[in-house]
């Protein structure tokens, strides 16, 4: 569960990117994130996984205070969720299996549960026959999937995706979609920021619309609502 | 079962190091260039100081064996009666700066000039009968940089008639040591930070390379200790690195200067340091001063990207 109260930040060059903010996401939940560029949403994504700190106000998440979070605490915090990004944030040297290994490597697992694991989420994302491939050997759509084989591979409760279509295709971004679908059926809350029209009116979720750094429309099976 | 519970994370650190030091390995190799450069810069800066503490080491034993040897001649006057000699020899043994005084016999003195010279010595026996030589007190004191006060101070009492103990040059050479021990120690101090400042460039160059990576981990949840150890590993190695050929170096360019110079001292009461042990010292010195270069450069430019 996600919840957020009162949140406001405002940045050291004085801009007010949230302007109290009031929300609560259910465990099991899918969220769209909506609004035109520059309006916050960046900024709210990037609270939940303690990228940025909130000026004042309190951000729980799965019962963690991530407003009041130290330093230290920050990485035990980030291995219980998973996050995907627009550019994919693969590294190049690494081969796909070895870049989702990573984040197992990382906490320290077993190697035995790591390389039963890592061929469990790559098959999840139809990539066990690239796993010996480079990033730079995969198409983009391909690379997304590795990435998010990765954020999902600690089995997280929640999966933050900023814009994770971003940079794909209309029918890359399909098979994208489904792979989300397929996680958030698992149970696992999926909060994803995106600008696809399409996606948002097709495949109906609650949309939370972000507007001056407030929230201006909250609705379970929402419209994009906007010209994309 | 807490007992197992530990025994399996002690097993996870140890693989967790082994990921460690092939990640750090890893990257030496990929990074050949700049491994090369600060690799370079730790050898000549190691070079360097390896040439100056070797100087410095052998300067500081000439210097000691000088001060070992710098002794006071308290020659005795010939009118001076046995009770005068050890009147005198009390006096000067409750001087508080004295620490020996040994008695010296004209006749003692006379054989000990006879056997200095050698062969052309034997001209002196003819001496034997009619010695002209004094008794001598030959006094030490505790600490050598106060031979001067103490030789002014025998030098006013009775049944002294005269005190050697080769005034102006001890002074001067007391000086010399001292200022270079000082200039020593400033140039090696310098060296040190400024090859601790280009290994900690290196390893930032390394790690702006790297910027991502970095970013990455700490976004899958990887601690900043997790991070660091392979970086400060690469440091070590780098440090350990630089230091191999200057301990090649020296070695065999002192090996082969002993060779040369030792010999030649032979008579005189200037002495080298043996090869053995000091040259496994100085060796231990430099691999300990690469090492801690290697990790202290990276841990300061490390520092710099891991604040969350």
């Amino acid at each position: 569960m996600i919840e957020m109260h009162e949140v406001y930040k405002k940045y050291p060059n004085g801009v007010s990117a949230i302007n109290g903010i009031e929300v609560r996401i259910n465990q099991g939940e899918f969220v769209y994130v909506v609004g035109p560029s520059g309006a916050g949403k960046s900024t709210f994504i990037k609270m939940m996984y303690r990228e940025e700190v909130p000026t004042t106000g309190t951000i729980t998440l799965n019962g963690v205070n991530v407003a009041k979070l130290k330093n230290n605490k920050v990485p035990q915090f980030r291995r219980q969720l998973g996050v995907v990004f627009q550019d994919f944030k693969l590294l190049p040297t690494l081969t796909v299996y070895e870049n989702v290994a990573f984040a197992l490597e990382v906490i320290e697992a077993q190697p035995k549960y790591i390389k039963k694991r890592v061929m469990e989420v790559l098959d999840l994302v139809n990539l066990k026959h690239k796993a010996r491939m480079l990033p730079t050997e995969l198409s983009g759509g391909e690379q997304q999937r590795v990435s998010i084989a990765r954020s999902i591979v600690n089995s997280p409760k929640v999966v933050i995706a900023d814009e994770p279509t971003g940079n794909l295709d209309p029918d890359t971004s399909w098979e994208i979609m489904k792979i989300f679908e397929e996680i958030n059926n698992r149970g696992t809350t999926v909060v994803m920021a995106t600008h696809n029209k399409e996606i948002v009116n097709t495949l109906k979720h609650r949309v939370i619309a972000i507007e001056g750094g407030k929230i201006a429309r909250d609705e379970q099976r929402g419209d994009y609502g906007y010209e994309s | 079962m807490p007992v197992m519970n530990k025994e399996v994370t002690t097993v996870m650190k140890v693989r967790t190091l082994g990921r460690h030091a092939r990640e750090s390995f890893k990257s030496i190799s990929r990074n050949g260039w700049m491994t090369f450069a600060s690799v370079s810069a730790v050898t000549i800066t190691l070079i360097l100081v390896g040439v100056f503490v070797v100087i410095m080491m052998n300067l500081n034993r000439v210097a000691e064996t000088i001060e070992e040897d710098v002794q006071i001649r308290v020659h005795i006057d010939v009118a001076a009666t046995e009770q005068d000699q050890n009147a005198l020899k009390a006096t000067i043994e409750k001087m508080p700066e004295v620490g020996s005084v040994k008695f010296s016999s004209k006749e003692d003195e006379l054989n000990n000039l006879v056997k200095s010279m050698g062969e052309e010595g034997k001209a002196f026996k003819l001496f034997e009968q009619d010695n002209p030589l004094n008794d001598v007190f030959i006094v030490k004191t505790k600490n050598p940089t106060d031979t001067m006060k103490a030789a002014d101070q025998i030098k006013k009492l009775n049944f002294v008639s005269k005190v050697n103990y080769g005034e102006g040059k001890v002074e001067k050479l007391f000086k010399f040591i001292k200022a270079s021990r000082n200039v020593g120690i400033v140039l090696i101090v310098g060296l040190f930070f400024t090859a601790i400042f280009l290994i900690s460039n290196t390893i930032k160059i390394t790690i702006i390379a790297r910027r991502r990576e970095i970013k990455i981990m700490r976004l899958v949840g990887a601690t900043n200790g997790f991070i660091r150890w392979p970086f400060l590993l690469e440091g070590l190695w780098l440090g350990v690195l630089g230091s191999l050929l200057p301990i090649i170096l020296l070695s065999i360019a002192y090996y082969r200067a002993y060779d040369y110079i030792g010999p030649k001292l032979q008579g005189t009461f200037i002495r080298v340091l043996p090869f053995d042990p000091f040259m496994y010292q100085v060796s231990g010195i430099l691999l300990l001063m690469g090492a801690l270069i290697g990790v202290w450069g990276s841990v300061m430019s490390v520092r710099k990207f891991l604040k969350v």
